[in-house]
């Protein structure tokens, strides 16, 4: 099973608190708001992730399944 | 009638109306072919070319899959199938509802107001299609508050059903806050619910949980317009006009430096030239946005030779949208009537989203210097890496439309965003303004 993170961007308000806990897949836009790159979480950073997630004031982040072929049908 | 009578009728309507339409319009002239040039066309009048709907019951497969084959696609911006929509509600669980979308707030489109004025019984007609398809018994027709006299016309309309066709589908008129998003679809469900007309969070979308908790079908009324007439003259008669991929016509407000702003009809891929020259030029085209303000500018050459299809306009980075088209004069600053849009796009944000409350704002204002020729060069970088840090991080898809209008208006106006913004503004930008930038409305209850 693979994941991605993903940010609601109604509940963010900018805290900034994920990039520094999760700087792997997590940037920070001219106003301080979190642009995360897409691309799956590998194993060894499933913590880093689970990290930043618990970490988010507005409980804005979380991880989604990345639905492959088949879990798509 | 019992529902069953009407079902049959319907689906004799369906599958044989479109060899024997001895009435059905046969030029472009299909929406507006019963605008006499008074007022709105009377159900009496209206009941001589388009047969009662029938009442809802459990959903109408062959109603579906007439829209299917029609090829009808919502002419409300996204050009989405209809049809797909439709089965994507009927399919779900529980019994669905109906909204009508009549929330026109594109500053230059008017088509929304002028068929609810004109032909209401023919919005209405594909409303009670639409919930007899999908077996809603509950239309909601959404029309801005401010818009007093679609509301007149539509609650005409509805007295006039109610007391000539008692037992049509229950239909109520909801006056909604005058605000741009508050028309996208979440954020009328959110309102008719109760909430603020804001954009939500998706999913679930509306087809899945919607007013009520209801699988929620929500169609531009254009779209409905046509759901009539594609039930009444057949999905070939439909697909007789237009493009194989995005089959009939289509409303275009067209305003701007032309002789005859209005509301034209034409096929969908019709010749933007021929449209401009039915509207007349006078002082020469200089620029041409196309598909309203989240659409995209057309330099006055490529505007010549384009086609009116999300086909044609897709690949260049725009789109039908709304089939609005506003044109610029020779004599005229694009880079200052794109400032003044951009302003106006940052203070329509619902505010709900970083990026895009500050986002927005940030363009605008450097947009502002670059027009008034005190920003420097380095603004146009900053314009490009705010474009991408905005593209497609709202909740809704609001911020990525005014993206795709100030990618265009640098693309299209590239020299002039560079001459403004080395200090040497363009003489024009003392020209009388040509793009309205409406007031804002307070409230979005």
């Amino acid at each position: 099973m693979k994941y991605r993170i993903v940010v609601d961007p109604i509940g963010c308000v900018g805290h900034r608190i994920c990039a520094d806990l999760f700087p792997e897949r997590i940037t920070l836009d001219d106003w301080g708001y979190p642009i995360i790159d897409p691309k799956p979480i590998t194993p060894n950073l499933l913590e880093h992730a689970r990290r930043a997630i618990d970490g988010c004031p507005t409980l804005a982040l979380r991880l989604e399944k990345i639905a492959t072929e088949r879990s798509r049908k | 009638m019992t529902s069953q009578s009407g079902a049959e009728r319907q689906s004799r309507a369906v599958e044989d109306r479109a060899n024997q339409a001895s009435d059905a319009p046969s030029s472009g002239r299909r929406l507006f072919a019963l605008v006499d040039g008074v007022g709105a066309t009377a159900l009496e009048t209206h009941r001589g070319h388009y047969a009662e709907p029938p009442v809802p019951s459990r959903a109408r497969p062959k109603l579906i899959d007439a829209i299917e084959r029609s090829g009808l696609r919502g002419r409300g911006g996204a050009g989405f199938p209809t049809g797909v929509k439709m089965q994507a509600v009927a399919s779900r669980r529980r019994q669905p509802v109906v909204v009508v979308n009549g929330t026109e707030g594109e500053p230059i489109s008017r088509k929304d107001a002028t068929l609810l004025q004109l032909q209401p019984h023919l919005v209405l007609d594909g409303a009670a299609l639409a919930a007899a398809a999908v077996g809603a018994n509950a239309v909601f027709i959404c029309i801005e508050r401010t818009q007093q006299h679609s509301i007149d016309a539509v609650s005409i309309a509805l007295a006039e059903r109610f007391r000539a066709e008692p037992n049509g589908v229950a239909m109520a008129l909801k006056p909604t806050p005058p605000r741009y998003v508050a028309g996208e679809e979440t954020a009328l469900v959110h309102w008719l619910n109760g909430g603020e007309a804001k954009p939500t969070r998706t999913p679930p979308r509306p087809f899945e949980k919607g007013v009520g908790g209801h699988p929620t079908l929500i169609d531009n009324v254009e779209t409905l317009a046509h759901v009539t007439q594609i039930v009444q003259y057949g999905p070939s008669w439909f697909r007789s006009i237009g493009t194989a991929s995005e089959p009939g016509t289509a409303l275009m407000t067209l305003s701007g430096a032309i002789n005859r702003p209005a509301v034209y009809e034409a096929p969908v891929g019709a010749r933007l030239g021929a449209l401009l020259e039915r509207a007349g030029t006078p002082h020469g085209i200089g620029a041409v946005l196309v598909g309203g303000y989240f659409g995209s500018w057309l330099d006055a050459r490529t505007a010549g030779q384009a086609r009116m299809s999300n086909e044609f306009l897709r690949p260049l980075g725009g789109g039908l949208g709304c089939g609005a088209v506003a044109v610029l004069p020779s004599q005229c600053c694009g880079v200052l009537e794109s400032a003044r849009v951009m302003r106006w796009m940052a203070d329509e944000s619902a505010g709900q989203c970083g990026p895009c409350v500050n986002g927005l704002d940030a363009i605008a204002a450097t947009m502002r210097n670059v027009a008034a020729g005190r920003a420097g060069l380095d603004a146009l970088a900053t314009l490009e890496r705010w474009a991408g840090q905005v593209d497609g991080r709202g909740a809704c898809r609001f911020p990525d439309g005014a993206i795709r209008f100030l990618r265009s208006a640098m693309a299209v106006f590239a020299e002039d965003f560079r001459d403004h913004a080395r200090g040497h503004p363009c003489l024009h930008v003392r020209a009388p303004r040509v793009l309205p930038i409406p007031t804002i409305e307070a409230g979005w209850r």
